[in-house]
């Protein structure tokens, strides 16, 4: 066996704290190691090229690459061996730079471990046996995971390039949070006159299907091959015959539903239609309100319901779709006023949310685009923004900005002076973040044009006199308290992931940060890829974003996708866990540890039962190996026998 | 029958500005069926003289006293006043987080402190210790002129992470505890301000201003008294009150009486008992209305019955109108 080992200075990466020539030459002594070398960039393509030459000029038949992490450059490399005539697999990666040159300092030490992982993979590459993929067959359908103006745009993209797509939304109507917004920044063109095209475009395209009211229950499979049992949530009404024509709504007599489309600023009917532009503007009751479930009689919205189209017996019901791959639109939240105690939050009823504000704003509104202190339904004149209102506050946990909260800020600021020319707004403060195209005029505009007082310090407590709310804080350019007598008061409440996001990326098997937003394959270069190939991010849930980035990572998924499925097949990864059967004593404990189902029972000819692996199931994680009480199910590329051969390396030297 | 016993740590304010504090709480405590403990040779709790020249030293102060009460025996030890239960707690909080802090504190001690005590005010023990059922059974009178501004101050809740006791920013021990015992309460809004604490000497301007803009919230609120469980909080409350007056052109006549004093007179201890002559600003015309439980639910039941009556009355007139 002619092992060769190329060693990575990547730059200063490496070889600012590992000694490489010291591993190449520590190296060069391994049995087996015919050829050791150290290189600047590896990666680039002079340093493909010596690969490939070292394998022709060296007779090499095995290769360790020790670099970066091979998260990094595995395919890269497997590539270029490729290239040169070798398998794939007789190609192995150290990471001596993630593993070890970033996160120690003392070189003598780094150094000694680098030759230790090198040599761990020289004795890993030695064992390894070739392995080759094959390809199955792909379902070209897409799931869309959420009907936010991120998975609308990835939707229609994928439909317009000739996908058949499906959108699960899980409340009533599609648009999400951009539906409820009145204007939008920094143009001011109206939120629903842009998406509501959009919506309509997405109901009407005959590639889409959707799922209103409904719920993700179950994935199963891999990529281009998955089935997804939706729940479609009974809504009390026969959607086939409800008509929208709002009838059930005016007549139901229940008055004080909480309204989730309005955020509550005002009540609504048990049975509504939650806005206007709805789609599919079809009614929904909510049985925790409607008379009928809680009081057991009532049936007016039955009587008046021109197509009889309620149906109180409704159950919920699963359907089983099929798809090739998935993209997660599943947007974001907010936090509960109750979270910011000093500020009043839930305790004074003209202390509201950014939200909240929005509505009032919106013509479509509860209150018709009239803006009123929820208290006393008066207009109010002095009206104060609270920016960062939970965002960059490490005492409740929400270290990180919310993204697009100055930009609102600013925005209502705006139309509040529309809406009354003689009012007059404040803006509380920490930074004005404003670094998109047109936002930093914006927010200038804001205070020039429209005589918005904008403060730079932090609001420390909002407080009750007479009708008024007083809100004291820091001014800290005049380094001077302020106090300002409002009439009402907005607080920019901290964007949060959903509270069922941990349980979603435990479905789809993605990951997901500490505050519950989804994580991204590269935080630059693979923007929205997740690290489970054939699932996708867009929009909010993998971060608080505006409008546009939103947009724009709804494209790029969709793009994804038609690339991915721009072939018939795609080929199985090889590294999957494969049964000898002469070892195999159909014990099936690997049939109940699998986590994705890739394992069944078989009966051989002789009637023996033995465990037989789905190979296009089959995710590789190696439960099943550790299960096996004989060592009969193995997973490939990570044989017992390649793995002891590292421990071995690393511990009987 | 005491139920409990406590080591009770009064620290200096108690025996002297604060001695109504002191005497009102032990007072309450008893009658709640808590036995109190004074540790032998207690020292300076270590707050605002010590901390703000150093922290180890302060600690140190702290840490022997909680030492003692450790080799008492006892794991709680109530201190009425905040700034002495903030030095324990932090002492205490700072010793548990930092192992050589912790041995850095305890090689300045005789002996060393060992982590076992807690350290809770008296509004704590009441609430988590002894609970609302028992402070309403004991309830003798009623005091139906009072009308309460609950004021916690700054440190009886806070930092939350140390003093690990109600809500940082709207507190309601003291709601709950007056609720009990049925004396009215208003919804103030500076629960927590800073009343200015320890600036009365060195900056009086100052908290002669933050002093008048809690008692005009407490004012403002309807309330006829402020309720404190802090002797620095009643001192610039009270004792400056005409300072602030003089100062703000005002004329606040608003007494503050320590919550303990005020469960006092509801337990049916006599004003000179909650020695309330103590106070700068007299209560004695809202107190002095003070009836026993029985005499008020007896006037409750005659003046149901007289509303009934009256009822009766109107309808009756009503009655006989319609027949003419």
């Amino acid at each position: 066996m002619r092992v060769g080992v190329f060693i990575c200075h990547c730059g200063n990466n490496i070889a600012g704290t590992i000694d490489v020539a010291r591993v190449a030459e520590e190296t060069r002594k391994i049995p087996g190691v015919v050829y050791a070398t150290t290189y600047m960039y590896t990666c680039s393509e002079p340093g493909q090229e010596e690969i490939k030459e070292a394998i022709k000029r060296e007779g090499l038949d095995r290769v360790v690459v020790a670099a970066c992490s091979p998260r990094m450059h595995e395919m890269t490399f497997r590539r270029t061996v490729e290239k040169a005539g070798l398998n794939r697999y007789f190609f192995e990666m150290a990471n001596i730079r993630e593993h070890i040159s970033w996160v120690g300092e003392d070189k003598e030490f780094n150094t000694r471990k680098a030759i230790d992982v090198v040599r761990m993979a020289v004795a890993k590459v030695m064992q390894n046996r070739p392995l080759f993929s094959s390809s199955f067959k792909i379902n070209k359908r897409v799931l869309v995971m959420g009907g936010g103006v991120a998975g609308m745009q990835a939707a229609l993209d994928c439909a317009d390039g000739g996908l058949e797509v499906v959108i699960v939304e899980k409340s009533q109507s599609i648009g999400g949070m951009m539906a409820r917004l009145d204007k939008t920044f920094p143009t001011i063109d109206c939120s629903i006159c842009i998406l509501g095209p959009k919506m309509v475009d997405v109901a009407q395209h005959e590639k889409i299907k959707l799922y209103a009211y409904s719920e993700i229950d179950e994935i199963k499979g891999y990529v281009g091959n998955y089935q997804v049992k939706i729940r479609k949530k009974a809504t009390y009404v026969d959607w086939s015959k409800c008509t929208g024509c709002g009838a059930c709504m005016e007549k139901c007599p229940s008055k004080n539903a909480y309204d989730y489309f309005n955020f509550g600023v005002a009540p609504t009917k048990a049975i509504n239609i939650p806005f206007p532009q709805a789609i599919p503007k079809k009614a929904k009751i909510d049985p925790n309100y409607c008379r009928q479930f809680t009081k057991g009689k009532c049936g007016v919205c039955a009587k008046i319901c021109p197509t009889k189209a309620i149906d109180y017996e409704m159950k919920d019901e699963i359907i089983t779709e099929e798809v090739g791959a998935i993209i997660v639109a599943t947007g974001y939240s907010l936090i509960d006023m109750d979270m910011l105690p000093e500020y009043g939050g839930g305790r004074y009823p003209d202390v509201i949310s950014g939200i909240q504000y929005e509505r009032l704003l919106n013509a479509s509104g509860p209150t018709a685009g009239h803006i009123e202190r929820p208290s006393d339904h008066e207009e109010p004149k002095t009206i104060v923004f609270v920016s960062c209102a939970g965002s960059r506050d490490k005492s409740i946990g929400i270290p990180y900005c919310s993204n697009f909260c100055c930009m609102y800020i600013a925005k209502q600021a705006i139309l509040t002076k529309d809406h009354i020319s003689d009012s007059q707004s404040y803006v509380f403060y920490m930074d004005i973040r404003s670094p998109g195209k047109g936002y930093d005029e914006f927010t200038r505009r804001a205070q020039e044009e429209y005589g918005v007082h904008y403060i730079r310090g932090r609001v420390s407590r909002i407080y009750p006199k007479g009708k008024k709310l007083v809100v004291r804080g820091a001014d800290t350019l005049l380094g001077t308290q302020v106090e300002i007598e409002a009439d009402l008061v907005v607080l920019a409440t901290a964007v949060i992931s959903n509270k069922d996001a941990a349980y979603m990326a435990e479905k789809l098997h993605i990951s997901y940060d500490t505050f519950g937003f989804y994580v991204e394959s590269h935080p630059k270069l693979r923007p929205v890829e997740t690290n489970t190939s054939g699932v996708f991010l867009a929009g909010a849930c993998q971060g608080p974003k505006d409008i546009p980035a939103s947009v724009g990572q709804g494209s790029a998924a969709a793009s994804k996708i038609l690339a991915l499925f721009s072939g018939e097949t795609l080929e199985s990864d090889p590294a999957v866990a494969r049964v000898n059967i002469n070892a195999c004593v159909g014990c099936l404990k690997c049939v109940k540890t699998c986590p994705f189902g890739a394992i069944k029972e078989k009966e051989l000819r002789d009637g023996r039962v033995v465990a037989d692996v789905i190979e296009t199931v089959c995710a590789g994680c190696g439960v099943c190996t550790s299960t096996c009480p004989c060592g009969a199910i193995q997973l490939q590329h990570f044989t017992d026998n390649q793995i002891l051969a590292e421990v071995n390396a690393l511990c009987l030297i | 029958m005491a139920d409990r016993e406590y080591a009770y740590y009064s620290g200096c304010s108690l025996e002297g500005t604060a001695v109504e504090y002191d005497i009102s709480v032990r007072r309450v405590m008893e009658a709640l069926g808590i036995r109190l403990s004074e540790p032998e040779d207690w020292s300076c709790c270590g707050s605002t003289p010590a901390h703000t020249v150093d922290h180890l030293l302060a600690a140190a102060l702290a840490a022997r006293n909680l030492t003692i009460i450790e080799k008492m025996g006892f794991n709680t030890v109530i201190t009425p006043c905040p700034s002495c239960m903030m030095a324990f707690k932090k002492a205490h909080h700072r010793m548990k987080e930092d192992i050589r802090f912790k041995d850095e504190v305890n090689s300045l001690l005789d002996e060393p402190y060992n982590l076992n005590v807690q350290s809770k005010s008296a509004l704590q023990i009441i609430i988590e210790d002894i609970g609302l059922e028992k402070v309403k059974e004991r309830v003798t009178h009623v005091m139906p002129d009072l009308k309460v501004a609950p004021y916690y101050g700054c440190i009886l809740n806070r930092p939350p992470e140390i003093a690990q006791f109600d809500d940082p920013e709207n507190p309601l021990s003291m709601d709950k505890i007056f609720t009990a015992i049925g004396v009215e309460v208003c919804d103030f809004a500076f629960k927590v301000e800073c009343c200015g604490a320890a600036y009365g000497v060195p900056k009086r301007d100052m908290v002669n201003e933050l002093t008048y803009k809690i008692l005009s919230m407490a004012v403002d609120c309807g309330a006829n008294c402020v309720a404190v469980a802090c002797p620095l909080c009643q001192q610039n409350l009270d004792l400056r009150q005409q300072q602030v007056n003089i100062r703000k052109n005002t004329s606040f006549n608003i007494p503050v009486l320590y919550f303990s004093q005020i469960m006092g007179l509801a337990y049916g201890y006599s004003p000179e008992e909650m020695v309330i002559d103590k106070l700068v600003v007299n209560p004695d015309s809202l107190i002095s209305s003070r009836i026993t439980l029985s005499q008020w639910n007896e006037m409750k039941a005659r003046e149901a019955e007289a509303s009934k009556a009256k009822k009766k009355e109107k309808k009756n007139i009503e009655k006989i109108e319609e027949e003419t």
